[in-house]
């Protein structure tokens, strides 16, 4: 998805009407991005590989911001850098956070991992493209808050509420779950 | 808002580099203040104690004494140490605290950034600071230093809920996240048909005010919430292997933080850089904009120091219950009276 992000940046960096600051923002963005994402899935340290997960989510968000979604950016650090990646953090460092190199981090589960890595990337750029193809973001017109707010609570109502109660469903079955007593 | 014009047109980096220093003297003025004021004079005097006196008239010269004796200090990385993680820690913990001046209003024109998110933007960049202190703990190689920052952390996340909750009184109140836009609401609103000091929503959300003050207390990981820095059992928890420079920024981050959460509280509860019975869009609060916002930052901080120095220490279990059991279930349910009372009238 980032290769795809990428390639699409730098066809509209050529494409010559569109704003220069822009375009190098994203490229910075997007060379800082992919090379924390290899280190977090090469590094021998799952703490490590959690901070370098912090380092791509911000980037997200970072793009988010750059394409003018502004609340979905900040929704992004709020719920990803804030939160999960802070439970990942607060879970590794509760059961195994052994400073240095972890040998059992690197496991024959590899191979397996690219075949669903890859295939994420397959599916989720195949869908990106078949849903938006050629058409442009505009970058002009900032999404606004209350907008999306509307949009949320009339258009999308019921997938939301759907969201909401599959939610509670896995809070609920997470503690049940947990206390087996 | 009128336009303000100004004698000179500035190019882009040039108001970039105004906003940057403007945000440090931002940041750093109103935690010197706290940290003399409060920390050094108040305290002393609720024991008892003269506090500084020696640097400077009244000791007012103590914090930069302070500051000097920090920067000569070794700066000691433990041996087994994650070192890289190790010294990256205070930086994301200050990084996340100057990001968060970014969306105070000081005047109807001073603002660092209008944008529509405002205190969404401003709660979210406030949990960064938690990476910071997992980062300091885990690196530290000391146990001492994991469990304190494991204390903060399961505090840290307890807390922001509440502290995300009672905000929403003031959005739904108010009907925007936009700060400037909060402080205009307050302004221009009236209670009940009386308009003559605004609105400011203290009186209405007085349980939002309460609650936002809680959560801040224990946000800021100090008395009567400091069980990740308990001294008697953790050492410093996750400050405990930091030393000289990098101490200081840690030190310096909490205070600004207390400083920056006062005048989100400020702006959210007691109208900002506003002041009853003037014209809120008058070029005049340009001038009397921030001079109006440090006093009641002052306040709002009065209240918080004030807290620190009276009551003892909570035990992690009460500290979690009264989270999960009190403050939550609070906040819900004023976030459902301001609804209902907002369609109401």
């Amino acid at each position: 998805m980032i290769a795809m992000a990428a390639l699409q940046g730098f066809d509209s960096l050529m494409s010559g009407d569109t704003v220069v600051a822009q375009n190098i923002a994203f490229g910075i963005l997007a060379v800082v991005m992919i090379v924390a994402a290899l280190r977090m899935v090469t590094t021998g340290n799952v703490v490590h590989a959690a901070l370098y997960l912090v380092i791509v989510l911000a980037g997200v968000a970072g793009i988010f911001i750059l394409l003018g979604a502004e609340f979905v950016g900040v929704t992004q650090v709020l719920v990803y850098i804030g939160a999960i990646v802070v439970l990942f953090l607060f879970g590794i460092m509760l059961t195994r956070g052994a400073l240095g190199e972890d040998e059992e981090a690197d496991t024959e589960k590899r191979r397996m991992a690219v075949l669903v890595g890859v295939l994420v990337l397959v599916v989720t750029g195949g869908a990106v493209l078949d849903s938006f193809g050629d058409a442009a973001v505009n970058r002009a017109a900032p999404s606004l808050t209350a907008e999306i707010g509307d949009t949320i609570f009339s258009q999308y109502i019921v997938p939301f509420e759907a969201v909401s109660v599959l939610l509670l469903a896995a809070l609920i079955g997470a503690i049940v779950v947990a206390r087996k007593d | 808002m009128n336009t303000l014009t100004l004698a000179v047109e500035l190019a882009y980096w040039q108001q970039t580099t105004i906003r940057a220093v403007v945000g440090l003297v931002a940041v750093l003025l109103p935690a010197g203040t706290l940290v003399y004021l409060f920390l050094f004079k108040m305290m002393s005097f609720m024991q008892s104690r003269l506090g500084p006196m020696e640097a400077g008239p009244y000791g007012s010269l103590q914090l930069l004494a302070e500051v000097g004796k920090f920067l000569q200090k070794e700066d000691i990385v433990p041996a087994n140490a994650d070192r890289v993680v190790f010294k990256a820690a205070p930086f994301v913990v200050l990084v996340s605290t100057f990001l968060l001046v970014l969306v105070i209003p000081g005047g109807p024109d001073l603002m660092f950034i209008d944008v529509d998110t405002g205190i969404f933007l401003a709660l979210a960049v406030s949990s960064i600071s938690v990476i910071g202190i997992l980062m300091a703990g885990w690196a530290s190689a000391s146990k001492y230093s994991l469990l304190g920052a494991l204390r903060a952390t399961g505090q840290l996340i307890a807390y922001e809920l509440p502290l995300v909750l009672a905000v929403m009184g003031v959005v739904i109140q108010a009907g925007t996240l936009n700060m400037q836009g909060i402080v205009m609401a307050q302004a221009e609103g009236e209670i009940f048909g009386f308009g003559g000091i605004g609105s400011p929503f203290i009186i209405t959300q007085f349980l939002g005010f309460a609650i936002f003050l809680i959560a801040v207390q224990a946000e800021l990981t100090q008395p009567p919430f400091d069980m990740p820095v308990a001294e008697s059992e953790l050492v410093t928890g996750y400050l405990t292997e930091y030393s000289g420079m990098r101490f200081l920024m840690f030190f310096i981050g909490e205070f600004a933080t207390a400083g920056i959460f006062s005048a989100l509280a400020a702006t959210l509860f007691l109208g900002g850089w506003y002041v009853p019975g003037l014209d809120p869009t008058d070029n005049l609060f340009n001038v009397i904009g921030p001079m109006v916002l440090l006093g009641k930052i002052i306040l709002v901080a009065f209240l918080i120091f004030w807290f620190r120095f009276t009551y003892p220490r909570f035990r992690e279990d009460q500290l979690q219950t009264l989270a999960w059991k009190v403050l939550i279930p609070l906040s819900l349910v004023n976030i459902v009276a301001t609804g209902v009372l907002k369609v109401v009238f």
